[in-house]
C-alpha cells in the first residue's frame, strides 16, 4: 500500500541521489542523469495512481494536519509530476544552448545540476498542492522558490538572464515577505494555522473579520505574484524572456498550476466574506485586459507566450472568482498541455533560428511536423474546438454564466478575440510567409515522441474529456 | 451513413495533409459524400417528423453530452446543398503552385465542419463542427487570397471568433435557461423539454437576443456585416464558394433549428428590431451594392443583401415563411457558388474584376456568358430558378403573418420594402452583367479562351440543380415542412399587443 506522503519522499531521494552521482561520478555523459530521472519520475507518476485519497479532517492532529491527500492534491500531484517529466524533456533538447552560455568551462559544467534542481522543484509542487496549513504552505513554497532562483539565472553569462534572476529574487523575496506578514494577521485574529480551523473560527460572528481580511489581502498580494495577476505581473515578462526556455515553460506551467490550488485551498475559509469575491472578479477583469492587450504587439515569440500567461491567469481567475475547482483544474491541464507543446516546439526552433515570430517565417515549408504541433499548441491557446483549449474556457464561461457574472463573461469574449489575433499571428508567420532558408530542423526521438504525445493529448482531450472531469470530481 | 458523409472530407482531408495525392482523393471525396447525399434523399421518408439515421456516443454523462448525430428534412437539404458546392468547389479548384495539398486539405475541412454542423443533434458539437472552418478560412485567405488578403483574413477571422464565442455563450445561457434535471446539449431533450413550457419567457428573451448576435455576425446581419464583402472579394474562388454558399448558412440553419421550437416568444419579443435590421440587409446593402465598382466585392456585398430575404423569412415564422427561408438558403448557396467560381475563372484570365477594365467578354467567352447569365438571373429571383420559389415563398409567408406593433403591421411594411429590394439587386445584377459580358470587346482581351470542357461540369451540375428545384420546389417543400410545421401556424397570430399579457395562451395560439 502507497500512501501519499511516500511519493514525496521517493521524489526527494531521486533528487539527492542524482545530486550524488553528479558530484562524484565525473565520467559520464551528463544528460544520462536527465533520462534516469524522467524514467524515475515515470515511475513515481504510476505509483500515484495506487494512492487512495485520503482527506484529512479539521480535528486531525500531527502531520495530517497540514497535509492532506485528497482527491484533488493527489490530481495535481501527478499533474506537477508530469509537468516535470516533461520539463526534463524539453531540458534535454535545451543541452547545447547551457553548454555555449559557459565558454571556456568543462563542456558538461553544470548540467548535472540543471537536471536534478527541477526534481527538488517538483518535490515542491507536490507538498504545495497538499499544504493546508499556512506554515506549511510557506515551507512548501519556499523549496519551489529557491530552486527557481537558480534555475532562472542558471545560463547566468547572458546579461538578459542575470538581470531576469535578479528581478525574479527581488521580486519573489518581497512577496515571500507579504506572505508571511499576512499569515501574521491571520495569526493574529484567528490563533490558528491550519486553514480548515480557521474557517472555524471566523464563522464565529465574533472574529474580527476586518484584520482577517486585511490578511488575506496581504497573501493574495503574494499569490498574485506566483499566479502573475495584474497588477503583481511586472516581473513576468523579463523573466520569462530572460530564463532559459524550459524554465520558463516550467514557471509558467508548474509555479501557476501550484499557485492556484494554494489560491483555492486559502480562499476556502474566505468565502463567507462577501468582499473576497468582488476583489477576485476586479483582480480577473485587470488581469484579462492587461495579459491581452498587452500581448497583442508583441514580436518576441517567448515575451508573446509571458502576456498570454497572464491572459489565462486570468481566465483562471474567473474560475477562481466563481470557485469552480474542476472548471480551474481541466483548464491547468489544457494549459500544461498546450503550453509545454509551444514552449518544445520554440526550443527547437529557437536553437535554428531565433526567438522572434519573424524567425517562423516558412516552417511549414521546412518542418511541416513542427509547425503542425504549433498551429495545434496556439489554436489550442486560442480557443478553437476539438482542442482542450477550448473546453478549458467552455468550462469557465459556463461557471461564470451560472453565476452571472457579466462583466467577467462580456470582457473574457472580447479578450478571447483579442487572443485570436496574436496567437494566430505565429501560425501566419509559419504558413504564409515565405523564408529564404529551406534546410529541414532536426528533432531528435525523444523529443518527437514527446511532441506528439501532446498533439495527441491536446485533441483527445479537446473531444473526450471525461478522463479529467471524472478525476476532477469532489 | 450521415457519419460517412461527416467523415469522408474530414478523413481525406487528413490523408492529403498526410501526403496522399490531393486532388484525386479530394475529388473521390467530394463525389463520395455527394453519392451518399443522394443516397439518404432518395430514401428519405418525407411527410415525417424527427429525425432519422441517429447515431450516438456519450462523452459526458453528467453534462448530458453526446455525440450524437442524425438527418432531418430540415438538415438534410442543407447537407445535400454542402456536398453539391463541395463537389464544384474541389472540381473548380484546378493545380495550386504552392502548398497544393493544404489548399485541398483547408477546403474539405471547410466542407466537413459544415456538414457536420448541419448533421448535428447535439448542440456542442453542432457548434464545435462549424469552428473546424475558422482556421482554414484564416489559411485560404491569408495563403492564396488576391487583393487586400491580410487585411481581410484578419478580418474574417476575428470577426467570425468573436461571433461564435457570443453564439457560445447563448448556447450556454440556453443550456442553463433550462431547470437542472431537464438540461441537456441534445436538440430533441431541449425541444421536449420547452415544449412542456420549462423554458420561461423572460429567459427565452434573452438567449434570443444573445443568439441573435452570435449567429448575426456569422450571417453577415446588418449591421455586423462588412467582413463579409472583403473577405470573399480576396478569398481563392473555391473558398469564396464554400464560404459564401455553404457555411454562411449555419447560422440561419441555426436559428431555425434554435429559435423557432425553443425560443418562441423570444423571436416575437425581439422580431421589431430583427425586422429593422433585415431591412438594413436588403436596402442599405442593397443601395451600397449598386455602387460597386468591381465585380468581387459587388457579389460579396449581394451575398450580403440576399441574406436579409432569409431573414424575413425566419423571422416571419409562419410556416410559409419559414419554409421558404430554407428554400432560399438552399438555392442561394448553388447561385452564390456559381457566380464565385465565373468570377475566380475571369480574375484567372483577365487579372481584374473592375468593371470599367471589362466589357463584351460574351464574345470570347459565351459559355461563361450564358452560365454567369444563369446565375445573375436567379440571384434576382426570376422564375423558372430555385431562389424564385424561396422569396415568393417569403414574400407571401411574412406577409401573412399579421402581427401589429403599435398599431401597425410591421411584416406587412417589411414586405413592401423588401420587395423593393427584387428591384435593387435587379439593377446591380444586369449593370453587371452588362458591364462583362456586353458591349465592345476591348483588345487587352481577344486572346481570352473560354472555359474548358472539365471546368464546364460542376457549372452545369449548379445550373441543373437551381434549374431542377425552380421548375420543382415542391419536393423540397415536402422535405423540409414536416420538420417546422409543429411549431408555427399557418398563417397569422394574434396581434402583439394583447400576447404580452397571458403567456400561456401564447403558447396555444403558437402552436
Amino acid at each position: 500500500m502507497i500512501t501519499a506522503p511516500e511519493l514525496e519522499i521517493a521524489v526527494l531521494v531521486l533528487g539527492m541521489a542524482i545530486l550524488l552521482v553528479e558530484a562524484f561520478v565525473t565520467k559520464i555523459d551528463k544528460r544520462a542523469l536527465a533520462f534516469v530521472a524522467i524514467a524515475g519520475l515515470a515511475l513515481v507518476l504510476a505509483a500515484s495512481f495506487f494512492v487512495p485519497p485520503n482527506a484529512s479532517t479539521s480535528q486531525a492532529t500531527g502531520f495530517w494536519s497540514f497535509y492532506t491527500a485528497d482527491r484533488l492534491a493527489i490530481f495535481f500531484k501527478q499533474f506537477s509530476l508530469l509537468t516535470t517529466i516533461f520539463v526534463l524533456i524539453l531540458m534535454t533538447d535545451y543541452a547545447p544552448v547551457l553548454r555555449r552560455s559557459f565558454p571556456g568551462a568543462a563542456p558538461q559544467a553544470g548540467l548535472g545540476e540543471f537536471f536534478a534542481l527541477p526534481i527538488f522543484t517538483c518535490a515542491g509542487l507536490m507538498y504545495l498542492v497538499s499544504a493546508i496549513d499556512f506554515v506549511f504552505i510557506f515551507v512548501s513554497l519556499e523549496l519551489v522558490t529557491i530552486s527557481f532562483y537558480v534555475l532562472v539565472s542558471f545560463t547566468r553569462g547572458n546579461p538578459i538572464t542575470l538581470e531576469a534572476g535578479t528581478k525574479y529574487l527581488v521580486l519573489s523575496a518581497l512577496s515571500t515577505a507579504f506572505l508571511v506578514y499576512g499569515i501574521a494577521w491571520i495569526f493574529g485574529v484567528t490563533g490558528q494555522t491550519n486553514l480548515q480551523r480557521i474557517a472555524d473560527v471566523l464563522a464565529n460572528p465574533a472574529t474580527d473579520r476586518n484584520a482577517a481580511l486585511f490578511g488575506m489581502v496581504l497573501i493574495l498580494v503574494a499569490l498574485g505574484f506566483k499566479i502573475a495577476a495584474v497588477p503583481f505581473q511586472i516581473w513576468v515578462p523579463d523573466v520569462y524572456q530572460g530564463a532559459p526556455t524550459p524554465v520558463t515553460a516550467y514557471l509558467s506551467v508548474g509555479s501557476k498550476a501550484a499557485g492556484f490550488i494554494v489560491l483555492l485551498r486559502v480562499l476556502q475559509p474566505f468565502l463567507a466574506l462577501p468582499q473576497t469575491q468582488r476583489l477576485i472578479v476586479v483582480i480577473a477583469l485587470l488581469t484579462l485586459l492587461y495579459g491581452n492587450l498587452a500581448a497583442l504587439p508583441q514580436a518576441n515569440l517567448k515575451r508573446l507566450l509571458a502576456y498570454s500567461s497572464i491572459a489565462h491567469a486570468g481566465y483562471l481567475l474567473i474560475g477562481v472568482a466563481c470557485f469552480d475547482a474542476s472548471a480551474i483544474g481541466f483548464y491547468l491541464v489544457a494549459y500544461l498541455l498546450m503550453t509545454l507543446l509551444s514552449f518544445a516546439v520554440l526550443i527547437i526552433v529557437a536553437q535554428q533560428t531565433g526567438e522572434q515570430i519573424d524567425d517562423f517565417d516558412g516552417l511549414a515549408k521546412r518542418s511541416p511536423f513542427l509547425a503542425f504541433a504549433m498551429l495545434i499548441g496556439m489554436i489550442s491557446l486560442a480557443g478553437v474546438p476539438f482542442t482542450a483549449g477550448f473546453l478549458g474556457k467552455f468550462f469557465i464561461f459556463y461557471a461564470a454564466i451560472l453565476q452571472h457574472q457579466t462583466a467577467l463573461v462580456v470582457i473574457g469574449v472580447i479578450t478571447v478575440g483579442c487572443g485570436f489575433y496574436y496567437y494566430l499571428k505565429v501560425i501566419r508567420a509559419m504558413y504564409w510567409q515565405s523564408s529564404a532558408k529551406a534546410d529541414k530542423i532536426p528533432v531528435n526521438g525523444l523529443s518527437r515522441l514527446a511532441i506528439s504525445a501532446l498533439i495527441i493529448a491536446t485533441i483527445w482531450l479537446g473531444v473526450y474529456p471525461q478522463p479529467i472531469l471524472d478525476a476532477l470530481k469532489p | 451513413m450521415v457519419l460517412f458523409v461527416i467523415f469522408c472530407p474530414i478523413v481525406a482531408a487528413i490523408l492529403i495533409m498526410a501526403g496522399v495525392p490531393a486532388r484525386r482523393t479530394a475529388l473521390v471525396a467530394s463525389v463520395l459524400a455527394f453519392a451518399a447525399v443522394l443516397f439518404l434523399l432518395v430514401s428519405f421518408e418525407q411527410g415525417q417528423h424527427g429525425f432519422r439515421h441517429v447515431t450516438s456516443f456519450t462523452i459526458s454523462p453528467e453534462w448530458h453530452l453526446s455525440f450524437t448525430t442524425g438527418i432531418d428534412g430540415l438538415s438534410l437539404v442543407m447537407i445535400l446543398l454542402a456536398t453539391i458546392v463541395t463537389v464544384a468547389a474541389v472540381w473548380f479548384t484546378g493545380t495550386i503552385e504552392r502548398y497544393e495539398n493544404a489548399f485541398y486539405a483547408c477546403l474539405l475541412f471547410i466542407s466537413g465542419g459544415a456538414i457536420g454542423a448541419f448533421a448535428s443533434i447535439d448542440l456542442f458539437f453542432f457548434y464545435a463542427f462549424h469552428e473546424l472552418a475558422l482556421i482554414p478560412t484564416f489559411l485560404l485567405i491569408g495563403i492564396w487570397g488576391s487583393g487586400n488578403r491580410v487585411a481581410a483574413a484578419w478580418k474574417i477571422t476575428i470577426y467570425l471568433a468573436i461571433g461564435s464565442f457570443i453564439l457560445l455563450l447563448g448556447l450556454i445561457l440556453l443550456y442553463q435557461s433550462f431547470p437542472a434535471s431537464a438540461r441537456s446539449f441534445d436538440i430533441r431533450a431541449l425541444t421536449a423539454a420547452a415544449s412542456l413550457g420549462q423554458i420561461s419567457a423572460d429567459a427565452q428573451r434573452h438567449v434570443y437576443l444573445v443568439l441573435l448576435i452570435g449567429f448575426g455576425i456569422l450571417i453577415s446581419l446588418f449591421p455586423f456585416h462588412t467582413w463579409a464583402p472583403e473577405a470573399y472579394a480576396s478569398a481563392p474562388a473555391p473558398a469564396a464558394m464554400l464560404h459564401a454558399g455553404v457555411l454562411k448558412k449555419f447560422g440561419l440553419y441555426g436559428l431555425l433549428r434554435l429559435a423557432i421550437p425553443l425560443l418562441p416568444e423570444g423571436s416575437r419579443y425581439w422580431a421589431g428590431l430583427l425586422v429593422v435590421l433585415l431591412l438594413g440587409n436588403i436596402i442599405y446593402v442593397g443601395l451600397v451594392t449598386i455602387a460597386q465598382k468591381r465585380l468581387d466585392w459587388m457579389l460579396g456585398y449581394s451575398s450580403v443583401m440576399h441574406m436579409g430575404y432569409i431573414f424575413l423569412g425566419i423571422a416571419g415564422a409562419t410556416i410559409l415563411a419559414t419554409t421558404g427561408a430554407s428554400i432560399l438558403m438552399f438555392a442561394h448557396g448553388l447561385s452564390i457558388a456559381l457566380l464565385f467560381a465565373l468570377a475566380g475563372e475571369l480574375r484567372k484570365r483577365t487579372g481584374t474584376l473592375v468593371f470599367d477594365d471589362l466589357g463584351g467578354l460574351g464574345k470570347v467567352m459565351p459559355f461563361a456568358s450564358l452560365a454567369f447569365g444563369f446565375g445573375v438571373f436567379a440571384a434576382i429571383g426570376l422564375p423558372g430558378l430555385a431562389n424564385f420559389a424561396g422569396e415568393i415563398m417569403i414574400f407571401f409567408g411574412a406577409f401573412k403573418n399579421g402581427w401589429e406593433m403599435d398599431h401597425f403591421h410591421i411584416f406587412q411594411i417589411a414586405t413592401v420594402l423588401a420587395l423593393w429590394g427584387v428591384v435593387i439587386s435587379t439593377v446591380y445584377m444586369l449593370r453587371a452583367y452588362r458591364k462583362t459580358f456586353m458591349g465592345p470587346l476591348s483588345d487587352r482581351w481577344k486572346e481570352i479562351v473560354d472555359l474548358r470542357f472539365s471546368l464546364r461540369l460542376p457549372i452545369v451540375v449548379l445550373i441543373g440543380a437551381l434549374l431542377c428545384f425552380g421548375f420543382f420546389p415542391q419536393s423540397l417543400v415536402q422535405t423540409v415542412t414536416p420538420v417546422l410545421r409543429p411549431y408555427l401556424t399557418e398563417q397569422h397570430r394574434p396581434s402583439a399587443s394583447t400576447q404580452r399579457g397571458g403567456n400561456n395562451i401564447q403558447q396555444v395560439a403558437w402552436r
